[in-house]
């Protein structure tokens, strides 16, 4: 492989951690809003964040994204085909983040919020100090999990025209007849990235380590 | 004792007003009409068998339970529901209930130490976020708290890093630093070990002498016996005795209590075994 090849397939590997991060940021803040609409006694707020996690976990991401690429422009919408995929991304992974959170936010013991109450802390205090300080700790293994499926399922926005890693190497095994070194390259790059990504996992959880019942 | 605030003009006033308070949870009635008053200045215990009511009644009086008839008084102040001239009741306003909660503190036995902040961040929590004191001044505060109970050398520790009787006492200096005219205290020795139990107990020991209203939950007699100027005895979510630790276990002595004592005596013997 020529230094310039490989060239390529660095910008498509870091093509694809950029999308994967800014659709997973992304994912998270929708999923802390649906998490809050799911653990809402109101049900005008519950129940469409249900309906958005059961469809958004029920539907494959791949016909998710096809669904998103074909529709924004039926509906009047013209985007790059990159905003579609980070479109697809960031919503299906927030459903799975909404979920992992409630079971964070869920797990926080009774008695932690009770001793809020009892030194006055108001309920908007008592989530942004406590409640969710702790459930992220308890979610972080999760979070981590999911950012490592997400950086894989990204080579699935192919499908739309965006040129990832996965499609940068179908491309040059294909115009050079060496389909087995680039996919072999594009194997070895996510395998890099994913470690990383569980090593900054591990790292961030011993150092809330200390913090933790 | 370094509480700045004046004491209540009115000393007749009760710290704690319990009246007709009962709970039901369900088809169970954890309380069936209990009338208490808490004296001011003094530590009143509450004892009693398992699943007599007691740690109901004080959760009740915390407005972390809702009674579902009755009223709770704080110093002459409704706590939770207001009574009206004709008995029915109305639910305050929760700034109002912050309010009149801000004036008491409460010890639980399972600690509730915030677990993702220090001993000291657990202590000035809620005098930054809610009492708006300058982060260097709360720790100030905080860490004369930690020393009144004996850990100032422990502040940078997480609640995971400390023995049990450790973080109970950082939830007491919690409670402390808040400077509350009522401390209540939910079994606080009931899920440590003997010698744990003494340090903590000691450290209420001296709040007691120090002046301070104390609400205590407890199963250690002696420590009811020798530092509660009240006793006030629970069975089946009825109040059956109320008075001093003199009237209570001296002769002669009420039936119901002498047998609940008798099973203290028959754990003690059997320790000496």
């Amino acid at each position: 492989m020529s230094f310039r090849l490989f060239e390529l397939m660095l910008w498509a590997a870091g093509y694809t951690v950029v999308l994967s991060a800014i659709s997973i940021a992304i994912g998270l803040i929708i999923g802390l809003l649906v998490c809050a609409a799911k653990l809402s006694s109101a049900r005008a707020l519950s129940l469409p964040a249900t309906l958005f996690i059961s469809f958004f976990r029920g539907v494959p991401l791949l016909v998710q994204l096809l669904l998103i690429y074909n529709l924004l422009p039926a509906v009047g919408i013209m985007v790059p085909s990159v905003v579609a995929a980070v479109v697809g991304l960031s919503l299906c992974t927030a459903a799975y983040q909404a979920e992992n959170l409630r079971g964070g936010f869920n797990s926080v013991p009774r008695g932690l919020i009770e001793a809020a109450d009892m030194v006055g802390l108001s309920p908007w205090q008592q989530l942004t100090r406590i409640r969710a300080p702790i459930a992220l700790r308890l979610t972080l293994p999760a979070l981590v999990n999911e950012a490592i499926l997400i950086l894989k399922a990204s080579s699935l926005v192919s499908v739309v025209g965006v040129i990832e890693l996965t499609r940068m190497a179908q491309n040059l095994a294909a115009s050079t007849y060496k389909p087995l070194l680039f996919y072999a390259v594009a194997g070895g790059f996510y395998l890099v990235i994913c470690w990383t990504v569980a090593g900054g996992g591990a790292l961030a959880e011993r150092l809330t380590k200390a913090g933790r019942a | 004792m370094s509480s700045t605030r004046p004491s209540p003009a009115t000393d007749d006033i009760p710290a704690v007003t319990v009246k007709g308070v009962t709970k039901r949870f369900g088809d169970t009635e954890v309380l069936q009409g209990i009338d208490l008053s808490v004296p001011t200045g003094a530590t009143t215990c509450l004892i009693g068998p398992s699943g007599s009511g007691k740690s109901t009644l004080l959760r009740c009086i915390a407005f972390l339970e809702e009674a579902t008839t009755g009223t709770i008084l704080i110093h002459g102040d409704p706590l939770g529901f207001a009574e009206g001239p004709n008995g029915q009741r109305s639910r305050l306003s929760p700034q109002k209930i912050r309010a009149v909660r801000s004036r008491i503190g409460m010890v639980f036995q399972q600690f509730n130490l915030w677990p993702h902040m220090t001993a000291l961040g657990n202590v000035c929590e809620a005098l930054v976020t809610v009492r708006k004191m300058k982060r260097s001044e709360a720790e100030d505060l905080g860490m004369a708290q930690l020393s009144r109970v004996g850990l100032e050398n422990r502040a940078g520790h997480y609640p995971s890093e400390l023995s049990g009787g450790q973080q109970q006492r950082v939830a007491i200096a919690r409670a402390l630093a808040l400077d509350p005219e009522i401390l209540l205290f939910d079994e606080p020795t009931a899920s440590l070990d003997p010698e744990l139990t003494g340090e903590v107990l000691n450290v209420m020991r001296d709040l007691a002498d120090s002046g301070m209203t104390l609400l205590v939950v407890t199963h250690e007699i002696g420590f009811a016996a020798t530092v509660g100027r009240r006793i006030a005895f629970l069975d089946h979510g009825k109040l059956l005795l109320n008075g001093t630790p003199q009237e209570l276990f001296g002769e002669p002595r009420h039936p119901r209590l002498g047998q609940f004592l008798e099973t203290y005596l028959d754990r003690g013997a059997a320790t000496l075994l």
